[in-house]
């Protein structure tokens, strides 16, 4: 019963374990399915499926994982996804040699809403909840206002992005996979991240120890929006335009969030890590692929994932109330994100 | 810049306050009091705009149709105030809106027993709510998103699509009709009555034990809980109103704006907000019911002044953002203001007498706060959402 | 005081509108040029100085397509070829495409890659298709049909098209993409694989798909309902639009021909967003008419027409002059209320193309390369026809959706059994 991840520790189990647990489950049962419907589900062009379905929706949950472990929320991230994509294609106009420019461009306002966000909710003491529904308010007007379809245009050379596979591995998934690990060095390796889990945690008791306890929220904003950025940059290019409703359209800040939660962080925030939510991504990402196999109907998917969402968090929420977190196990966890990457 | 707005924000609702609702001069200077100032300055912007709005026959009628959504936000309110979210609360409108025109469709027989079967149904997806959060241990948020997204599905699987008739025209007339011929009010509308008289419910509900208990377990569920009270069943029925609450505003939406599977699109997000303007505290605890169903109208009103304002359709979301974030914001300044009074503007918002110390985390005994004057306490700690499932 | 307070937010806001506006100024040449007909291809504008506080109203001209308009303003008075009597075959004369390189016997197995079904216009012309599938089948031209449905994301149409290239074993690809220039490369990949695709609904912006079949558009829809309201009103009048949401390509042109032709008859215009909720559509009627008074109704959708209508009788204001759309709902109460009305269709027929095409394809016989669709309103004068017609349907049905000769006809549509 030892979980692969933190085995040599005397932890039983952490939740991190379950959701891999609950992962392979899925694979098994997903497997199943998918021969029972005829199809082979480790061909190469199913797991490129797959790792394709994790990919936009992992950027977006690793962000949304450090802004829940600081004890917000981010409901705004569909909207960044949004207008990163609108920026960037737009300055692109087609030409590799804007390609720089629209990325940072697209970044850098992205930046500056998780930025505003941050301090809102740091400093005017507005609720994540609030203060990212009403960003995302502000920037869905932005939107209409300006742009009545899609827009811009990346060139080849950032398409190749979203197209290129090595292997059976696309490259945005190994981009997606890349800054996961360097959130989780961030975690776990500085100074910041440890401040991240305190504040989220106890922000009195983080406060009175001498933090500075905005830091580590707003910092948490600014990455999270440059994460919902960088997906809306890697939606530019599978879609080789931008588009006003391409980050509503995936239902981003809800499903994100519901994968952050199934991947074993405390939605009140100060526990989980970012190895879970990759979990959770990979689940929702296996579970729609097998339902796409079987061509469930779509009004039944979503039952199904409702269902499911609810379950595989009743599965660990039990056992794993209660225990502290692992938290500072930096060598186990970086490895097994490390492991992951190759 | 951000100081300086806050710093002044809890004085420019000092300044309306001498003028209006003197009866809750008491309460206004709390976020749950001043979501009435908000109210009001609303109200008459919105009368400046256009004076037809101001006529008894043209309120009364807002009243009428402004009443599901703030029925929905007292239901949201019990749920917020224990310290959890009800995100299902949209899917449970659907579903009844799409039932009841399924099911009763012609027939007027039909009505009491659809009727009676769509409580039933409300009251069991806030039991399943309820208890997936309390003893499962998963946090509200994801249940009843869960729950939202597995509703909808379900309602659109089982009818094609929700797309039957209109249920018959006499089941309508609840949401639709209202008393004729009234003096000066020429009409009072029936959803206006159910919202008085659930309010008052409501109030009752909060001021007895069971209210008491609700907003201690919101505020310190594991002190509540040592002190005797079945928190989980506090907490289940306050889900289940929630439900129950929406399955009322379904009646009444079907009523008034007819069948549709879009209605009670975002009703989930539309009462959080209502609830929160209502100067409500996410994460539990603190709060006053009615102040929930002021913050509806306030959400409303907004919404009606933008439409005669002529606020380009486009751009009407973000002027809502904005407000929304001010609003909470100069709220939250006034729960703090009355906490931190080294503030380099000492907010006179303070009730007298009411300015406790800081709370020390998870030491302070589980205090049932009287509903509207709870204002003390507000720690700076960041409310968050599941916190009853969140530490230890 | 308020407005000190408002001023921080608005700031950044406006900061926002000032970095788009300087991005967009760079971009002066798009390489992706408009070539179909249905493409509207907007090129990215430049949009000069967006200063934040003109919206709207100058907006939309960069996104108006004045080509395209022309071209569907013709088309709504072309002949088309064919048996009127089914629609859903006929096609404007034009370039055709010859398939004889597809002839094949047997059966052959279709993938549909389907934006949604997510509203009642879908989910009938998804109901349509399905019976439609059944007699190819039992006639031998289709052994299978596998579908993917997207829930309207760009996203993951792309990847199920994806799927389909490499996993799917088609013989033939039907596509109904959820977005225009989204799923351009898409289409173009499952081009590539040198077997027959056939796109319907919303076009793309490649004119390699065997054939585009489409009705003739969205301007031919603001035109038609803008056109009858300029009629029946007169100038000064004020008309309410009610339109379910921005940002997608086929509503905005429906809007963006209507809006072109209310100002250039006087017609008072005011548009909102109602995310198609009668919830919605009720209060904004109701807040117009608490204003002043409304002579006119206008959507880019029809379903939710009869709160708009529910919000004259409530106020006790006369009806107005309405187009709404060819779903039951509102030629019901159109009929019931005998206001002044059109309802413009956006031909559900549709949803039988496809396959045919498909069955023309594998039998060699040339079709449309771009196969448009008649696409004519229901006057008042056809209403009574459709009622009766489509008498036992539910209010979601779409009165032309053309599938009176199929073997469900009507239990399945009246039941409405999704597959």
């Amino acid at each position: 019963m030892s979980s692969p991840v933190t085995g040599r520790r005397r932890v039983p189990i952490t939740s991190t374990g379950i959701v891999f647990l609950v992962l392979a489950l899925t694979l098994v049962a997903g497997a199943v399915l998918t021969a029972m419907s005829g199809r082979n589900f480790f061909s190469p062009g199913n797991i490129s499926a797959i790792l394709t379905g994790t990919s936009i929706l992992g950027f977006i949950a690793i962000g949304q994982t450090l802004v829940i472990l600081a004890g917000s929320l981010d409901l705004s991230v569909p909207y960044v996804t949004s207008l990163a994509s609108l920026l960037a294609g737009v300055l692109m106009a087609g030409q590799t040699s804007n390609i720089v420019l629209g990325v940072v461009v697209a970044l850098g306002v992205s930046a500056l809403i998780g930025l505003v966000n941050g301090l809102v909710v740091a400093l005017l003491d507005v609720h994540g909840f609030i203060a990212s529904l009403g960003m995302g308010l502000i920037l869905a007007g932005y939107l209409g206002t300006n742009y009545k379809g899609s827009a811009g245009s990346a060139p080849r050379d950032f398409r190749l992005i979203g197209a290129t596979n090595i292997g059976p591995v696309p490259v945005s998934t190994l981009i997606m996979l890349g800054c996961a690990v360097l959130v989780i060095l961030l975690l776990r390796r500085t100074r910041a991240g440890h401040h991240l889990y305190a504040v989220g945690s106890n922000r009195e008791v983080a406060r009175m120890s001498g933090l500075h306890t905005a830091t580590p929220v707003v910092m948490a904003h600014v990455l999270c929006s440059l994460l919902a950025g960088m997906a809306g940059l890697l939606l530019l290019a599978r879609l080789s335009v931008g588009s006003p409703t391409i980050g509503s359209q995936g239902g981003y800040d809800l499903m994100s969030i519901a994968a952050v939660v199934l991947g074993g962080t405390v939605l009140a925030g100060g526990k989980g890590n970012i190895l879970g939510t990759l979990g959770g991504v990979a689940i929702f990402a296996v579970m729609d692929n097998v339902m796409g196999v079987m061509e469930v109907n779509p009004f039944l998917k979503d039952v199904v994932r409702g269902v499911v969402i609810v379950v595989a968090v009743a599965v660990y929420a039990r056992r794993s109330a209660g225990q502290r977190p692992p938290r500072f196990q930096k060598q186990s966890l970086t490895d097994a994100a490390l492991q992951e990457a190759r | 810049m951000t100081t300086q707005t806050a710093g002044r924000a809890p004085a420019a609702l000092v300044e309306h306050q001498g003028s209006r609702l003197q009866r809750l001069a008491r309460t206004l200077g709390t976020p749950g009091g001043a979501v009435f100032i908000l109210v009001g300055v609303l109200l008459a912007a919105i009368v400046a705009t256009n004076p037809n709005f101001g006529e008894p026959g043209s309120l009364i009628r807002f009243i009428g149709r402004t009443a599901p959504i703030a029925i929905a936000a007292m239901g949201q309110y019990f749920v917020i105030v224990s310290g959890e979210f009800d995100l299902s609360m949209g899917s449970v409108v659907t579903m009844q809106v799409v039932l009841s025109g399924n099911l009763i469709g012609q027939d007027e027989a039909r009505i009491l027993p659809v009727m009676l079967l769509m409580f039933v149904l409300g009251a069991l997806v806030g039991l399943v709510n309820g208890l997936a959060t309390t003893l499962l241990r998963v946090p509200s948020f994801i249940v009843t998103l869960g729950t939202m997204l597995a509703l909808s599905g379900l309602v659109l699987y089982l009818t094609g699509g929700a797309a039957t008739g209109n249920p018959v025209d006499t089941f309508r007339q609840i949401g639709r009709g209202g008393i004729r011929d009234v003096p000066v009010l020429e009409i009072i509308p029936y959803p206006a009555i159910i919202l008085v008289v659930l309010a008052v419910g409501a109030v009752v509900l909060m001021r007895r034990p069971w209210g008491r208990t609700l907003v201690a377990a919101g505020d310190n569920p594991e002190a509540t809980h040592l002190a005797g009270a079945p928190v989980w069943w506090v907490k289940t029925r306050a889900f289940m109103l929630s439900s129950l609450a929406a399955t009322v505003a379904g009646i009444i939406l079907v009523g008034y704006a007819g069948v549709h599977p879009s209605v009670g699109n975002g009703y989930e997000f539309t009462a959080i907000t209502a609830v929160v303007l209502g100067g409500v505290v996410l994460g539990g605890g603190r709060g006053w019911v009615l102040s929930a169903a002021a913050g509806a109208f306030a959400l409303e009103l907004l919404f009606t002044l933008l439409n005669f304002v002529g606020v380009a359709s486009t751009w009407r979301d973000s002027v809502q953002g904005v407000i929304i974030i001010l609003a909470v914001a100069a709220a939250g300044k006034a729960w703090r203001g009355s906490l931190r009074p080294r503030r380099r503007e000492p907010s006179p918002v303070t009730a007298p007498g009411d300015p406790r110390p800081a709370r020390t985390p998870a030491t302070e005994p589980a205090t049932p706060h009287t509903p509207g004057t709870s204002a003390g306490d507000s720690g700076p700690t960041q409310p968050v959402p599941g916190s009853t499932t969140g530490e230890n | 005081m308020r407005r000190r307070m408002l001023t921080a937010p608005l700031a950044a806001v406006a900061a926002l509108a000032m970095l788009a506006a300087c991005s967009t100024d760079e971009s002066l040449d798009d390489p992706s040029a408009a070539e179909s007909a249905e493409d509207p291809a907007a090129p990215p504008a430049d949009e000069g100085e967006a200063t934040g506080e003109e919206p709207a109203a100058e907006g939309s001209d960069e996104w108006f397509d004045q080509a395209v308009y022309d071209t569907e303003y013709e088309q709504r008075s072309a002949t088309f070829e064919g048996d009127a009597a089914q629609p859903y075959l006929q096609y404007i004369d034009g370039p055709m495409t010859d398939t004889s390189e597809y002839a094949a016997e047997g059966p052959h197995k279709v993938c549909f890659s389907n934006a949604s079904i997510s509203n009642p216009w879908r989910q009938t012309g998804w109901i349509t298709m399905n019976e439609q599938l059944k007699v190819l089948q039992e006639s031998g031209v289709i052994s299978e049909m596998e579908t993917r449905d997207a829930q309207d994301d760009d996203n993951t149409q792309i990847a199920d098209i994806d799927y389909f290239i490499n996993e799917g074993n088609c013989d033939a690809f039907v596509i109904s993409p959820s977005s225009t220039a989204a799923l351009t490369p898409a289409v173009e990949r499952a081009c590539d694989t040198g077997l027959p695709v056939v796109v319907f609904d919303r076009g793309v912006e490649t004119d390699c798909a065997t054939t585009f079949i489409h009705p003739i558009g969205g301007y031919a829809w603001g035109i038609d309902t803008a056109e009858f309201l300029v009629e029946n009103l007169q100038e000064g009048d004020k008309v309410v639009a009610l339109r379910i949401l921005p940002g997608v390509d086929v509503l905005e042109h429906r809007w963006a021909a209507a809006e072109k032709i209310f100002s250039e008859n006087g017609i008072e215009a005011v548009d909102y967003f109602t995310g198609a909720d009668p919830t919605e559509i009720k209060k904004i009627i109701s807040d117009e008419l608490a204003t002043g008074d409304v002579q006119g109704v206008w959507m880019d959708a029809g379903d939710g027409a009869v709160a708009a209508i529910e919000a004259f009788e409530d106020a006790g204001a006369d009806y107005p002059v309405m187009t709404g759309e060819d779903e039951m709902s509102f030629l019901r109460k159109w009929d019931e209320t005998g206001l002044t009305g059109l309802a413009p269709v956006y031909s559900n027929f549709q949803w039988r193309t496809p396959l045919l095409a498909i069955e023309k394809i594998f039998a060699g016989e040339e079709i449309p390369t771009e196969w448009v669709l008649p696409q004519s309103p229901i006057t008042e004068e056809e209403r009574g026809d459709f009622l009766a017609a489509n008498e036992g349907m539910p209010d979601g049905h779409y009165a032309k959706f053309g599938g009176e000769d199929l073997p469900g006809y009507p239990q399945v549509w009246q039941e409405r059994v999704i597959p």
